[in-house]
């Protein structure tokens, strides 16, 4: 098994003909995933390199048996592509897209939970079950299967500790990469309790940064919830203090925010927190090799 | 992107919440005239982008022409540093606005909550204090109330919140008009944040904003064109440059240039630099899918910076193509003379076609490291050695 994108997903990728639509979804498509159609409105009836175009989402479903949908669509128009992929039948929706305004994905994140979808992102490089599938723009030759699953706010990071993992001669279940933006679809407690019910999955790592209290929920929840060793990775230690302009933030989270408060949150709940994305892959493959 | 305080309130106003009248100088002179045309007594106050203004000595009360020319002396052109230390923040502008009797002090602000995907509406009675204080000590104190992302937000609502927090039975319907605006602020106007302390009552029972301090989504400025001008008066030159260029550059204060590929490699690439013992002299993401011309900018960005000795390139390539990359060093390096070592890890997409390109430019001055924590420490060895 693997979690999210796997042998049955069949992607439909919004923005498939434009220039990196095109060069990502092909090359998901050379990879395995059941590449089955673009979406591109008023671009319907055209193929990019006979995977067939339709103007809408759900036709993508009803005429092709799309059941992943994944967004590739510029930012001011990002959050309509999503909504229109969350109304169209599709179980999941993975959102590349960078730059969307955090309030359109207010009432988007609300809709996607109304209807039941599972979204990834925005702002995220997507989801790769190595041997599988891959969906997004993660580059799969840095990975190889095996029992670690990998869930990440960052991209490139996430790449830079698969690939450590991969020297250190293991692999993954799935590589998920939440995104970092303040508002995602689903956060590292989603895709922490997908792992734990994962027979696949024997160890997790978790890849956060600085801002927000995600890190600090998820330790949490690891307490209470993950009997899987957990393995973490933070980002920031060294990132400029932000001027502090309000206050509010930091009553509403009870958390500076700051890596080292993220690190002491985990700490204090028993996971092991690596000092650099080297470090981390190490104590994960050394912990697997138990 | 966060907006000084009387251009927050100049957004207050816009969506009915009242706000003192008041204009804004950068000249004593034209602070003095100001004064004079709003009356006495009035308020000085520096525009600066942190908190802890009054305490710093940034915000005066005038009573006269003569004690207005003596505070907007004061006032224009001090640092002021932050209550945690930041800054300091030079003053260039003072707003100046008419004097307000004040009956009562309270908080009110409207924040997105991260972790509750909601925005999230916190009003006290005890304002014109350290707020954080106040829910640390008195944390009853402080009514918290999310609002339900799917319908308006009502009058009805608001006026449950500020009637749970305490705060004057007169002043409860105004008070509830202006959470109402402030909700209508994060909406239409794409701000995160919004903090008013303190929401004053007046002598004549008004309820007005007599502070603001606002956070606009930096991701929504295409469609707020008047805060999109905002954002374009950066004060820093790198960063002002690196704006232009469309890239997200942070100056620090050491002498290692960086430049990686993800905000999330960029920090962990800041953080192993420091521990191999250097001192980065600033964050810059060149963003996802980076082309040869984002890489050219960059460096120029980077290397505007007279501090710098030495430049570490961490790409690790998803959407971004290390070809690209590889193109952009070598354009750059032929366009601009670096003059200090260029330390580049290139791993992930279309690598080997971007170490190929690089070894067969063979650029002076150009270190290849394989591994990111070796490429860190080569970095600080030669960053040191050069200066």
């Amino acid at each position: 098994m693997s979690i999210i994108v796997g042998e049955k997903t069949k992607l439909a990728v919004s923005g498939l003909t434009g220039r990196e639509g095109s060069f990502h979804g092909l090359r998901n498509k050379a990879y395995g995933t059941d590449l089955v159609a673009g979406v591109t409105p008023g671009k319907g009836g055209q193929d990019v390199e006979g995977v067939p175009v339709f103007d809408t989402i759900k036709e993508a479903v009803d005429e092709a048996g799309a059941n992943t949908s994944m967004i590739f669509v510029p930012a001011r128009f990002a959050a309509a592509a999503i909504d229109e992929a969350i109304d169209s039948g599709v179980e999941t929706v993975i959102a590349i897209t960078e730059g969307i305004p955090v309030l359109d994905m207010l009432s988007t994140y609300w809709k996607a939970k109304e209807k039941g979808v599972r979204l990834i992102g925005p702002n995220c490089p997507g989801v790769l079950s190595p041997g599988k599938a891959n969906v997004g723009i993660i580059p799969a030759q840095f990975f190889d299967p095996g029992p670690i699953g990998v869930v990440s706010k960052s991209g490139t990071l996430t790449y830079q500790i698969g690939n450590e993992l991969k020297q250190a001669g293991t692999g993954n279940s799935s590589i998920v990469g939440i995104g970092g933006d303040p508002i995602v679809g689903s956060d590292f407690i989603d895709i922490l309790k997908l792992y734990e019910a994962d027979p696949e999955t024997e160890l997790i790592v978790m890849v956060g940064e600085i801002g927000g209290d995600a890190e600090e929920r998820a330790a949490e929840f690891i307490a209470a919830e993950v009997s899987k060793p957990v393995v973490a990775y933070i980002a920031g230690f060294t990132a400029p203090p932000g001027k502090q302009m309000g206050h509010a933030g930091a009553i509403i989270s009870g958390s500076s925010g700051t890596a080292q408060a993220k690190k002491d949150a985990l700490e204090a709940k028993g996971v092991r927190v690596g000092e650099s994305p080297t470090e981390t892959a190490a104590i994960a493959a050394e912990m697997l090799r138990g | 992107m966060d907006l000084l305080e009387y251009q927050g309130k100049q957004l207050f106003a816009k969506h009915g919440i009242a706000v003192p009248s008041g204009e804004v100088a950068s000249t004593v002179d034209d602070a003095v005239a100001t004064a004079e045309k709003i009356g006495f007594p009035c308020a000085i106050k520096a525009q600066v982008l942190i908190g802890g203004r009054g305490k710093a000595g940034g915000i005066k009360i005038a009573q006269n022409v003569e004690e207005a020319r003596a505070h907007a002396d004061a006032i224009l052109g001090m640092d002021i540093i932050g209550p945690h230390g930041e800054g300091p923040f030079r003053v260039d502008q003072v707003w100046i606005e008419g004097g307000s009797e004040i009956a009562a002090e309270y908080y009110a602000s409207v924040i997105l909550d991260r972790g509750e995907k909601k925005l999230l509406a916190m009003v006290s009675a005890k304002g014109g204090m350290d707020i954080e204080a106040v829910a640390a000590e008195d944390p009853e104190a402080l009514v918290k109330r999310h609002i339900d992302p799917t319908s308006e937000f009502s009058a009805a609502a608001a006026r449950s919140i500020v009637a749970d927090a305490g705060l004057a039975e007169d002043a409860l319907d105004a008070a509830a008009e202006v959470l109402v605006g402030l909700a209508e602020v994060a909406r239409e106007e794409d701000a995160t944040l919004i903090e008013v302390n303190p929401l004053i009552v007046t002598a004549g029972r008004d309820v007005v904003a007599l502070d603001s301090k606002v956070t606009i989504d930096g991701n929504s400025l295409f469609r707020h064109q008047d805060l999109a001008e905002i954002a374009d008066t950066v004060e820093d030159p790198q960063e002002q440059m690196a704006k232009e260029k469309g890239l997200t550059y942070v100056k620090l204060d050491g002498n290692v240039g960086i430049l990686a590929n993800g905000a999330g490699l960029c920090m962990s690439t800041l953080d192993v630099v420091a521990q191999a013992g250097g001192a980065p002299a600033n964050f810059l993401d060149a963003g996802g899918g980076s082309k040869a011309e984002a890489i050219v900018n960059a460096l120029e960005v980077i290397k505007s910076d007279a501090k710098v000795t030495a430049i570490l390139f961490n790409i690790f390539g998803g959407i971004t193509r290390c070809d690209e990359i590889a193109n952009g060093i070598v354009t750059a390096s032929r366009q601009i003379d670096l003059g200090v070592p260029l330390v580049v890890r290139l791993d992930g997409t279309n690598s080997e076609e971007g170490l190929r390109i690089l070894a067969e430019a063979d650029l002076p001055n150009l270190h290849q490291e394989k591994t990111m924590l070796d490429a860190a420490r080569r970095v600080v060895e030669l960053a040191g050695s050069a200066s």
